[in-house]
């Protein structure tokens, strides 16, 4: 955190100050590390194990938090009988289908309610199965079983411990490589810092998302944190710390291909036929807040299409598009490469460096009609097409290349108005300080103007295309001789209104599905109340109390904290004073505290829905999860994830060790790419591949380099690429500190300088050792410093849940010196490929699992 | 005349570097080129005509006290950054100072005896810069008058009255002051002059994330030191200590007006144990000279006296 976020870094350094102790767990010791009270080194791709080991310590000793899990979360809950865990199936769970190599929730599904819809996560799982099913969607989730007393053999809690029972500190150490000492005293501090009196927290960030069983990272934090008592409390919570300015805000109001602003799905082709109807009945929960959808989802199409949206047509959602497939990023690249996609806008991002197998990006990129820039410099992105450096090795010449490229200079956050969304879901407004300089223009310019060309353009074509830009609303004011859009009528919008006055509703409690109102993303809802841009709001601490409502502002509602309904007893108490921050307040009726209470204001602790109650009347007084469909806190998720209900140990994709907790070794569900071009190594104990490599980001660059690789002052501090390996291994490969390696997998080679560290140790595992290079990414072959790119080693491969790639843990090798040809497996082909050994190579699934993907590379063979 | 300057607590920092960009920044000073160094992150090797600040990286096969070890019985909230930051710094604000609820101080939860799997090590981390020192070597050895003591107490080198000769390159205790190649004049940290006089804190304390370095009148600072000091001593860590922050602890300067907090020997942080000012020879030096001069003159006399003698 210190590395990657040391601004944020500076409360840790103030919470250390004030006593708090910091636990760094990391496969590298790192300036987060310096500073900490103990720095724990893991091998990378084994947090679940990890974490797993900790959820089993709390269980086994008795150590949680006893009358939060019983009203907070579903442990008492029964599931259905069908329902068979990782340690009847060898690492699956029940419903696996190997034909497509997916998951059939149904199983899991809590006993005697057919479905709960999930409050995030994937609805479509049970959209298309639900399709005219009236009963679906556990309408009687309030007649769900539960065994309060925690003993039945099929209830969440005894489930959860079983499935984690063989977690053991042993067990953790021959998996992670944490001597068995050090894991039971992070597990110890853990638990003393928890309960009434005390709250812990966990910081996390692409280290525990990028793996291809990623999602299931935080849902094992999530399960330790509820099981501690640590959720919707002053100090507890589990932070995502996001990668850039806002990317927070980049998925409330998305860039993802799946969802619509506000955590909305995203309508899907499978059911073409079917209007906004069919669409409300799989995604809306008959109960808990997900029910109040249906205003949502109208409102939004009113701020899109304004008049257009009127009851006779769905209120547009004709208008909308629909999704034929996942068209996440890897996906769209390798169809890319194939020829399939034509066109790429690609803005603020530097896919060729930042994301995995720039190579491969490449390829894709040489096949494209025309590809479009937006970004401070032509970054490696921009420039693949004339001095990548497969045409300066002649492989590929510019000529060939029929890509028609576009650049666009982009203006700097200081150059336009506009808001950032923080980790903590935060707007901070930021006010332009200067003009942009010479052509360069903000993003809101560049989308408002080519939305107004293609209205133009579409004025009087045919079709469903033409029609849904005609409708689009696109009447934003513009200031300044270039014609700037002004943002706070965006935030305007987004906020909502009503249709009848224009007036700026107070929060998404107004929005209605009558289509008086119009809002851009309901979450944030409340941004620009009273006609007053909230997030602009700058009132020091010093004028304000300890919460500081009146800085920014958050979503959803401004509150600070989420579900702190749970920072109160079940009666509505203080579970201490000392941690006192939200309770009911009996004189007045309602939640009171220093936060906005994230509940029903009125709902008295002691309420409990009547028989057949629907909507927001089915959430109980002691309900804090209010987005959950049974108001609970999931320990165990009996929808939403596609791999499965709990949390499970599946080593990565390509490995130094076989699973040791289970014969299944790779997580089943997860998405994989086979074609000549992204060959992976074998799934463990591949002697060309014997070592761990994991990447990293350093405090002195930004991401792919688009921010600090052209600005000198940056660029001198990490001047060149380069590898972190321990002394050991250094002595094992002939490295010496400032000369040069090479570091090769399948996929390609890379050279750079190595920096022999003692922060770097080996870890013993079962009596072997493990080495870990550690590879900062930022460098390529443009801009003021230049280097190798890491991410020309990482295969194709992710999260089935949010198609994540995984790069923080893979398998490689090193040599000393310079030895690169530059050789890439999606230029080169096969001619990359090292000999395979002699013997059968070890399975990553057990028999007959995943036989769909067996198939021969999409690609021929050169 | 003020006397400000800055004190940089080594325990704080997380060697970001933003002390380092932004006094680049603001002094608008080139580059040193792109060089890989090989010496932990440190790439930047040490103080230059063009670099200011300097954040050294040490790696260190001794463990950091306080780092795993027990923190029972420490009084939480002593040291917060509303604190740390001298009034007027408009740097990070604290949730204490204001009406936070007392309950809210945490009380350190204890860490048991620690399996420190990395064994003995840490990794310390030191922003260094112009100490601008009580008796400043350069300022005395200057013989243009170029250096000179300003209004803040800070010592500034005057580029236009600058003519290139080095004495107080070699008069500095702490090889700070440097000669940029291109013009041959000396440069080094101005303490932000301009910044001081438009009523701004320096860049450098303004950029820095974590309150390592603090600026602010020397008298407040040493105090503050002082506390952080006892504070760290209870927390365990026996090693802390302060590092020129006045003239009875480093009488070769007569004292720095940008001290440190230490955790080692200075020596492992590259600074000098025990600097002295060159000039502060000067009258021993010519006492000597006289001295050997008059011994020599009365040697010839005695030898002139022996021969007439003779």
């Amino acid at each position: 955190m210190a590395e990657c976020h040391p601004v944020a870094f500076r409360w840790v350094m103030e919470a250390k100050n004030r006593g708090a102790t910091i636990i760094h767990v990391d496969p590298r010791f790192t300036r987060t590390s310096a500073v900490a009270d103990l720095h724990v080194p893991i091998r990378p791709g084994s947090d679940i194990a990890f974490l797993g080991g900790l959820v089993r310590h709390v269980i086994e000793n008795e150590r949680w938090f006893k009358e939060y899990v019983l009203h907070y979360t579903n442990a008492s809950t029964l599931v259905g009988e069908r329902f068979r865990d990782t340690e009847d199936l060898e690492g699956l769970f029940s419903g696996f289908d190997s034909k497509s190599n997916s998951y059939d929730p149904e199983t899991w599904s809590y006993d005697g309610v057919d479905g709960v819809v999930p409050a995030a996560g994937h609805k479509e799982v049970y959209a298309e199965k639900g399709a005219g099913k009236e009963s679906l969607h556990g309408a009687n989730i309030l007649e769900r079983k539960t065994d309060p007393t925690l003993q039945d053999p099929r209830c969440v809690f005894q489930i959860l411990k079983r499935h984690f029972s063989r977690y053991t500190p042993e067990v953790v150490a021959e998996t992670c490589g944490i001597p068995e000492p050090l894991f039971l005293e992070v597990a110890e501090t853990l638990c003393r810092n928890s309960g009434r009196e005390r709250t812990g927290a966990f910081c996390y960030a692409v280290g525990w998302t990028q793996h291809s069983v990623g999602v299931q990272y935080i849902r094992t934090a999530s399960i330790l944190q509820l099981l501690l008592g640590n959720i919707g409390r002053p100090g507890g919570g589990i932070m995502a710390l996001r990668g850039h300015a806002s990317i927070q805000g980049s998925t409330d109001i998305p860039t993802l291909f799946d969802l619509l602003p506000g955590y909305l799905p995203m309508p899907h082709s499978l059911l073409p036929d079917r209007g906004l109807e069919q669409y409300v009945k799989n995604n809306r929960s008959p109960s808990g807040w997900w029910s109040e959808m249906p205003k949502y989802v109208v409102s939004l199409l009113k701020a899109w299409f304004g008049d257009a949206a009127t009851r006779e047509n769905d209120w547009g959602f004709d208008l909308l598009p629909r999704l034929s497939g996942n068209h996440s990023h890897m996906t769209t690249v390798s169809e890319m490469a194939d020829g399939k996609v034509k066109g790429y806008l690609v803005v603020g991002e530097n896919p060729t460096v930042g994301s995995m197998h720039g190579s491969l990006h490449r390829k894709g990129l040489r096949k494209l009609d025309w590809l479009v820039v937006r970004d401070f410099a032509l970054t490696e992105t921009a420039e693949f097409w004339r001095t990548a450096p497969e045409i300066a090795r002649g492989e590929v010449r510019t000529e060939d290349i029929q890509t028609e490229v576009f650049f666009f200079p982009a203006a700097a956050h200081t150059e336009k108005d506009g808001s950032f969304t923080n980790t903590q879901r935060c707007l901070q407004w930021h006010h332009r300080a200067i003009e942009p300089p010479g052509d360069c223009r903000s993003d809101l310019w560049f989308v408002y103007h080519l939305g107004k060309r293609l209205k133009r353009l579409y004025a009087d074509a045919p079709g469903p295309n033409a029609e849904a830009i005609r409708a689009l609303t696109w009447d934003y004011p513009t200031k300044g001789k270039d014609e700037d859009p002004d943002a706070e009528a965006v935030l305007r919008e987004v906020n909502g209104f009503t249709i009848r006055d224009g007036r700026p509703v107070a929060g998404f409690k107004e929005l209605t599905d009558d289509g008086a109102t119009a809002c851009g993303c309901w979450i944030y809802s409340g941004c620009y109340k009273d006609g007053v841009n909230q997030p602009a709001r700058r009132r020091p601490q010093s004028e304000q109390h300890w919460v500081a409502p009146e800085w920014g502002w958050s979503w959803p509602a401004n509150r600070r904290i989420l579900y702190n309904r749970a920072s109160a007893d079940p009666e509505g108490r203080p579970w201490s004073e000392r941690k006192r921050y939200v309770w009911w307040d009996a004189e007045k009726g309602a939640w009171s505290g220093y936060d906005v209470p994230d509940f029903i204001p009125d709902r008295p602790p002691s309420y409990r829905p009547p028989p057949g109650a629907e909507g927001l009347a089915t959430l109980s007084g002691d309900d804090p999860f209010i987005m959950q469909a049974d108001g609970k806190g999931w320990l165990f998720a009996p929808s939403g994830l596609l791999d499965g209900p709990l949390p499970t140990h599946y080593e990565p994709e390509e490995s130094v060790l076989e699973n040791p907790l289970y014969p299944q070794q790779c997580n089943p569900a997860r998405m994989e790419w086979h074609r000549a071009d992204n060959p992976y190594h074998r799934a463990f104990g591949d002697p060309r591949f014997p070592y761990v490599v994991t990447t990293y980001r350093l405090t002195e660059h930004h991401t792919a380099g688009g921010m600090s690789r052209w600005l000198s002052w940056l660029s001198e501090l990490q001047p060149e690429m380069f590898c972190e390996i321990s002394r050991e291994l250094a002595a094992e490969k002939g490295l010496a500190n400032g000369r040069w390696a090479t570091i090769t997998t399948a996929r390609g080679e890379i050279e750079c300088r190595v920096l022999v560290t003692e922060r770097m140790k080996p870890l013993r595992v079962k009596g072997r050792t493990l080495h870990t290079i550690g590879l900062p990414y930022h460098w390529s072959y443009v801009g003021r410093v230049r280097g190798d790119p890491a991410n020309e080693l990482i295969p194709f491969v992710a999260d089935p849940n949010v198609s994540i790639q995984e790069s923080k843990a893979l398998t490689a090798n090193i040599r000393a010196g310079r030895h690169s040809l530059g050789r890439r497996s999606a230029t080169d082909g096969l001619e990359l490929r090292q000999p395979e050994p002699p013997r059968a190579p070890p399975p990553r699934d057990l028999p007959g699992i995943r036989t769909a993907h067996r198939h021969p590379p999409t690609e021929p063979r050169k | 005349m003020q006397r400000m300057g800055f004190f940089t607590d080594t325990t704080l920092c997380i060697g970001c570097k933003a002390c380092e960009v932004a006094c680049k920044q603001w002094n608008q000073l080139p580059d040193d080129g792109f060089h890989f160094t090989g010496m932990s992150y440190d790439n930047t090797g040490m103080l230059g005509a063009s670099t200011w600040r300097h954040v050294a990286f040490v790696e260190r096969a001794a463990e950091l006290p306080g780092q795993g070890s027990p923190r029972d019985g420490v009084e939480g909230g002593a040291r917060a950054f509303g604190e740390l930051f001298p009034a007027g710094q408009p740097g990070p604000t604290s949730l204490l100072g204001h009406d936070i609820q007392p309950t809210h101080l945490e009380t350190p939860v204890a860490l048991g005896p620690t399996e420190r799997a990395l064994g003995k090590f840490s990794w310390l981390m030191l922003s260094d810069v112009c100490k601008h020192c009580e008796r400043a070597g350069c300022l005395e050895a200057c013989p243009t008058g170029a250096i000179v003591r300003t209004e803040f107490g800070s010592v500034y080198v005057q580029p236009d009255v600058c003519n290139g000769c080095g004495y107080c390159v070699s008069a500095c205790p702490f090889g700070v002051v440097d000669r940029r190649e291109e013009d041959g004049r000396a440069w080094k940290c101005t303490l932000c002059y301009d910044r001081l006089k438009g009523g701004m804190v320096p860049a450098c304390a303004k950029a820095c994330p974590t309150a390592s370095i603090q600026f602010g009148e020397l008298e407040d600072l040493r105090a503050r030191a002082r506390r952080c000091v006892e504070q760290l001593h209870a927390r365990g860590v026996a090693e802390a200590h302060l590092y020129g922050e006045d003239a009875a602890s480093q009488p070769g300067t007569e004292g720095l007006h940008a001290f440190f907090l230490l955790c080692d020997r200075p020596e492992v942080y590259n600074l000098p144990p025990d600097p002295v000012v060159p000039t502060a020879k000067v009258v021993r030096s010519w006492r000597s000279m006289a001295a050997g001069v008059l011994s020599l003159a009365a040697l010839a006399m005695g030898a002139v006296f022996s021969a007439r003698r003779a």
